[in-house]
Parts: C-alpha cells; structure tokens; sequence
C-alpha cells in the first residue's frame, strides 16, 4: 500500500499548500537571511557572532528545560486522576484546564505581572494581613512561573489523552500478578504514557525556550532570554540577519535536545514526536 | 487616564465644542477633492492624538472622517526604532508616520519621506516661528512639527530621602530595585552621556564604550526596562525613580499626586515629532489633508490637553483656554528652569550599528550561568545513565529471546 490513491493525495493537498507557504518558505526565509549581510552576500558572520549570545542561549534553553519539568511533575498526576474519574467530572476538569487558553497570552502575561509585583494583588493582601512582602516580580523563578502558567495546558492535554485511552486491564493483570502500586507506576503506567510524555514535553519546551513576552514582563526585561535578543535584531535594532542567524541557530540546539529526548521513546514506541 | 487631566478645562471647553462643531477653518479645503471613500493609515506613537469626546475634547479621528469622509485606520508604535524598519521593509503602507528629529534626518537622508508643499496648507500659518526652518528640516520640505518634549527625571516623592537634580540618582545604591531605565538605546544612552559631559550625538568610541559600561553597572540596581508600563510602575508606586518624557509625567501625575519632576542639572534631551509622509503613500492627497487638520487650532487645542506635551502650534500657544497650561512650570520651564537641552541628531549608519550592538551587549549583560552549567551537567549524566542503562537491557532481551530458557 505505498501507492497513495488519487483521492489521498487530494485530501492531503490543501495542507500540504498550507505547509509549503506558511512553513516552508519561511524557513527558506530563515535560511536565506541568517547566512548573509545586510548586502545581500554571502557570509557566514552572523551565525559564527551565535558565541557573544552562548550565556543567553543556554540560560534560556535551562529556563524552558526546569519549566517543562515542573509543567511535567504537576500536570502527571492530573492526567492521570482526571482520566480515572466520572466523564462528568473530566468534563468539568478538561474546562478548566482549557479556560485559561481562552485569553489572550499577552493579557494572561500582564495580569501576571500585575498580581505579583510588589505593589500587586498577592502582596497587598498579605501586608493587610500582617504578612512581610514576598518579592516575586523580576526574578528568573517568575518567567518560569509565567511559562508553567501559559504552557501547562499543552502538557496536560497530550498526557490526558494517552491515559484515557490506556488499557486498565494490564494495570489489574499487573496487580493480580502481585506488583504493588509503586511497581504498576513503574512498569506499566509510565512506560505506556511515554508518547504522552514526549509530546507534552516538546509541546511545551519548544515555546518556553523561545519566548520573548513573558520574560520582558515578568522578568522586568533586565535578563534577556533568547526571544528576546531575536525580537529585538528584527523589532528595533533592524539586524534580521543576525535575528535569523540566532533563530537558526536555537532551532537546530531544539533539535538536538528533542533528539535526546526521543531516545527515550523513539526505538520501540510509535507515535509520539516528529523528530 | 489623561482624562482627569481634563475636567477641570471640561466646562470652558464644553462651551467652546458646542461652538466649534461645525467650525473648522477653509472648511472648503477638504471638499470636493474626489477623496470620499477612500482610506488613510495613520501611525502614530501609542497615546500621541485626543481619542475621546469627554471632558469636551474631541476626537480627532472620528472628526476627520465626518468632515472629508475618508477612512482614518490608526495604528500605534512604542519608538522610532520600531517605526523605522516597517518602513524601511516595506512591510505595510502607510500615508502618515510622526518620527522625532533626529529619525526624520535619518528618513530624509534615506529618501523614505515625500515632500510636502506647505504652501498649499492654508493652516500652515500656525506653526510657531520657534520650529520652522529646524535642523533635520531646514527647508520645511517634509515634516510639519506636532509636540515638543524634553525628557526629565520623573520620581516618587515618598520613595526618595531627597529630591533628586543630578541624573546620577539612577545609580544611587539606596534604589536598588526601585529605579527603572527607559527602553531604548538611544534615550537610555542619553543619560550616561550627560552624566560624563559627552555629546548626545557623539560617534567617538571610547565614550560609547564607557556609556556601555556605565549602563552595565546599572543593570543590578534596575527594576526593570520599560516604555509605556511607566505608566502602571510609577502611578501603582512599584517603582521611585524613571526618566521620561515630560508630557507623560504630566498625565501620570494626575493620577498619584506623589509624582514629581525634574530636569537635571547636566542637561536635557529636547525632542520635536512632526509629521510625515512616507514614500509608501498610497493616498497623499488625503494624508495633506490630514496634516492640515492637525493643525487645525480646535483640534491642535484638544491634541494638547489630552497628551500633555508642550505645543509647536501658535494658534494654540494663542488661545485663552490654554492659558493654564501654559503656566505649567514642567512644560514650559521659565527663568532659571529652563534646563540646558540638546537635541539628537542622525548619526552615521556604522555609529548606528554599533549602539544597537552595544545595546544588546547590555541587555545579554549580567545573568550568572555557572548554575546552568552545572544543571546541563547533571541532566547530561542522568540522560546518560538511562540511555546506557536502557541498552544494557535491551541487550538482555535479546539475549534472551535468542536463547530461550534451557
């Protein structure tokens, strides 16, 4: 069945006109840019300057790593309680989850920043009540805070689905063969929701290295991610070759990290991520 | 927010609407010209035009579609800088841009502005001798001047032990984490380079170098860089000390009356935005229009309270209503408070690429990553443990399926 029938290729046409202009070309784009001046010739400057921004690139990379773990260890459990219970209540749950995506990231940013900073909601309330201030606005653990909040979703849905859709039979077999709880976690639940993992993982990674909004509000734009260096060669500085060449470069180190994370599932698993 | 600014003009003001509602001067001037229907994006700065009807101001806007029947879309920007590379790249066509002094230079030098026959503007005759014939425009060709500014140290009375009059306040340690810089390279190198005695428009490396240097030892004090969250940070108290400019300070006081203002000692920079053409115009006709509407005085009237900046247009400058604001001592300083000023000017295109340079270099500047190195370490090592360790059983299996249980 490698033949794909005339009617296949039709159905997959409107996306595959999709990709090519909106994914494709610019990543051509990309391409093109990062590996010439403002001239138009060709070099390879831009992309050898990537050393002046190794702190930036790596503290970002970190930042999106430590979110995407914490985004991991709070969204498991969820998922999978949530995919134990009543339809009624995953219903209910699944809203939840999703009614924070209903907003706008920029406005969900901003009402961040102005919940925490020091004149903010939290502090106001605590010194009310007799509480010391809580510093929290500024800091790097706020742009995580900022990542976990807007990302979480994503990591939620993907390990949502694989656990519902998990067979609880082999949970009880594993039980009635007498393997205790911690065991069931172990050898069976968590080698099965490996896809689950893996595209909750890139799914929130992936953005949380390349932002740029939420460490300049919650971050009080004194420490630059990545993002941010990009926005600003394309946004004021008027250097799109470098901004190109810094994309370039973050998207072949997501790449390598998304590779690393795909040992752990890719070899005798399918589904999960694309790389 | 700029209206509470207003109401205490709203009454005097009211009165004056209901007369002017029909009274626009060479009213004929915008008729008759084909132009109904047609559109016009305007972009501006973000709260730079009078959008509103209360307190008896009148929307620009809205006004300008009900006289010629042209479609007004507007659009705002945070800096020149932003502005400058949409035009540039041709990304999006606009027919009426406001850069300040010294990006006009730069667009002219670079062809990027249409001439304008000022001549042809019959309210022309508004514009206040003290702005014709400026640097960046000596023969008036291109821009018609819109607000002049001049930015100053803006600060919370109850945050400081005393009122500042040096710049250097923004490097005073008892701040730290209350002091916020202005985010734009050129406006936050300003400052060190009046602290040293250098010119805003110096090309001179060595001083560039320092002014980096001087920003670097900044950054542990700072808040945070910021443009139009000044308003939030300074009006909530959350930060004591920005510079910015006047006509914003003027309208953030209204709202938390700690707010005070000062010029500093070593110099001031002093901005005029005017209006443009660009070259992109895809209806000149109607942007000439709109030029000249701006300088309308009624609406020039309502421009100048709701922004709050000082104004170029005499017929303004002229006017019994703007008396009282014409005694505000932070926009018109007098006497002895009228700080030493300096405009910027365009600088060579190398100059240029070296600030922005410079500018990213300070905004990299300053996160300790040895921890991360130790972290990456340390998921390196548990990813290798579990990638060898997965192997090792691998092999096991197949070991054992090859050799099933003797």
């Amino acid at each position: 069945m490698n033949k794909k029938s005339l009617t296949a290729k039709l159905t997959a046409s409107p996306y595959m006109v999709w990709s090519a202009i909106f994914i494709v070309v610019p990543l051509i784009f990309v391409l093109v840019y990062s590996l010439t001046d403002s001239q138009g010739n060709f070099t390879l400057d831009y992309v050898l300057d990537i050393g002046k921004y190794k702190d930036v690139m790596l503290n970002s990379i970190w930042l999106g790593f430590i979110a995407t773990v914490i985004s991991l260890v709070i969204a498991y459990p969820l998922a999978y309680i949530m995919a134990r219970t009543t339809a009624n209540v995953q219903r209910t749950m699944m809203i939840l989850v999703m009614l924070p995506m209903w907003m706008n990231l920029l406005i969900r940013t901003y009402s961040m920043m102005i919940i925490m900073q020091d004149t903010g909601i939290i502090n106001t309330v605590l010194s009310n009540i007799g509480l010391p201030k809580i510093h929290m606005i500024n800091t790097e653990a706020a742009v995580v805070l900022g990542m976990v909040y807007n990302y979480i979703p994503y990591m939620i849905l993907p390990l949502y689905s694989i656990m519902s859709k998990m067979d609880h039979n082999l949970i009880e077999a594993a039980e009635d063969l007498g393997a205790n709880k911690f065991t069931v976690l172990k050898n069976v639940i968590l080698p099965l929701s490996l896809p689950g993992i893996a595209s909750g993982f890139t799914m929130v990674f992936v953005p949380s290295v390349s932002t740029f909004y939420i460490s300049k509000k919650l971050g009080g734009n004194t420490f630059s991610l990545i993002g941010d260096v990009i926005e600003m060669q394309f946004k004021s500085a008027n250097n799109y070759n470098l901004g190109a060449a810094l994309s370039l470069v973050l998207m072949v180190l997501i790449i390598i990290c998304m590779m690393v994370m795909n040992r752990f599932t890719g070899d005798d698993d399918d589904g999960g991520v694309l790389i | 927010m700029k209206k509470l600014l207003l109401t205490v003009f709203t009454v005097v003001l009211l009165g004056l609407t209901a007369m002017s509602c029909s009274a626009y001067e060479n009213e004929s001037f915008y008729k008759n010209r084909g132009l109904e229907g047609t559109e016009i994006n305007v972009f501006n700065w973000g709260e730079y035009i009078s959008d509103t009807y209360e307190d008896g101001l009148l929307n620009v806007n809205a006004e300008f579609e009900k006289l010629t029947g042209i479609k007004v879309n507007y659009v705002t920007y945070e800096s020149n800088e932003d502005m400058y590379p949409k035009i540039k790249n041709g990304g999006a066509s606009y027919d009426i841009i406001v850069p300040s002094d010294y990006m006009i230079e730069r667009m002219i030098a670079e062809g990027m502005l249409r001439e304008i026959d000022t001549e042809a503007l019959p309210n022309y005759k508004y514009v206040s001798e003290d702005y014709v014939n400026m640097f960046y425009d000596p023969d008036n060709k291109f821009s018609v001047p819109y607000n002049v500014g001049m930015v100053g140290l803006i600060y919370n009375k109850t945050m400081v032990e005393e009122a500042p009059t040096s710049w250097d306040a923004l490097w005073d340690e008892r701040y730290r984490g209350k002091i916020l810089m202005i985010d734009n390279p050129r406006d936050a190198f300003a400052i060190p380079q009046k602290l040293c005695g250098y010119s805003l428009n110096s090309t001179d490396e060595d001083e560039l170098e320092e002014v980096k240097k001087m920003l670097i030892e900044q950054k542990p004090l700072l808040q945070g860089y910021v443009m139009d969250e000044i308003y939030n940070k300074m009006e909530s108290g959350e930060a004591a000390l920005v510079p910015y400019y006047v006509g914003d300070f003027v309208c953030m006081q209204q709202v938390n009356p700690d707010l005070d203002f000062v010029y500093p000692e070593e110099g001031v920079n002093i901005f005029v935005d005017a209006l443009c053409i660009p070259e992109c115009t895809q209806n000149y006709e109607a942007a000439l229009l709109y030029i000249n509407f701006m300088l309308d005085p009624e609406i020039a009237l309502s421009n100048a309270f709701y922004i709050g900046y000082a104004t170029p247009n005499q017929g303004v400058l002229d006017h019994p209503d703007y008396e009282e604001m014409l005694a505000n001592e932070y926009l018109y300083p007098k006497g002895d408070d009228i700080p030493e000023t300096e405009y910027f000017h365009n600088l060579p295109q190398e100059t240029l690429a070296h600030i922005s340079e410079l500018w990213s270099e300070i905004k990299i500047r300053g996160v300790d990553v040895s921890h991360v190195y130790v972290g990456f370490a340390l998921v390196g090592a548990v990813t290798m443990y579990f990638i060898i360790r997965k192997r090792v059983i691998n092999r096991r299996r197949e070991y054992w399926y090859d050799n099933p249980a003797k």
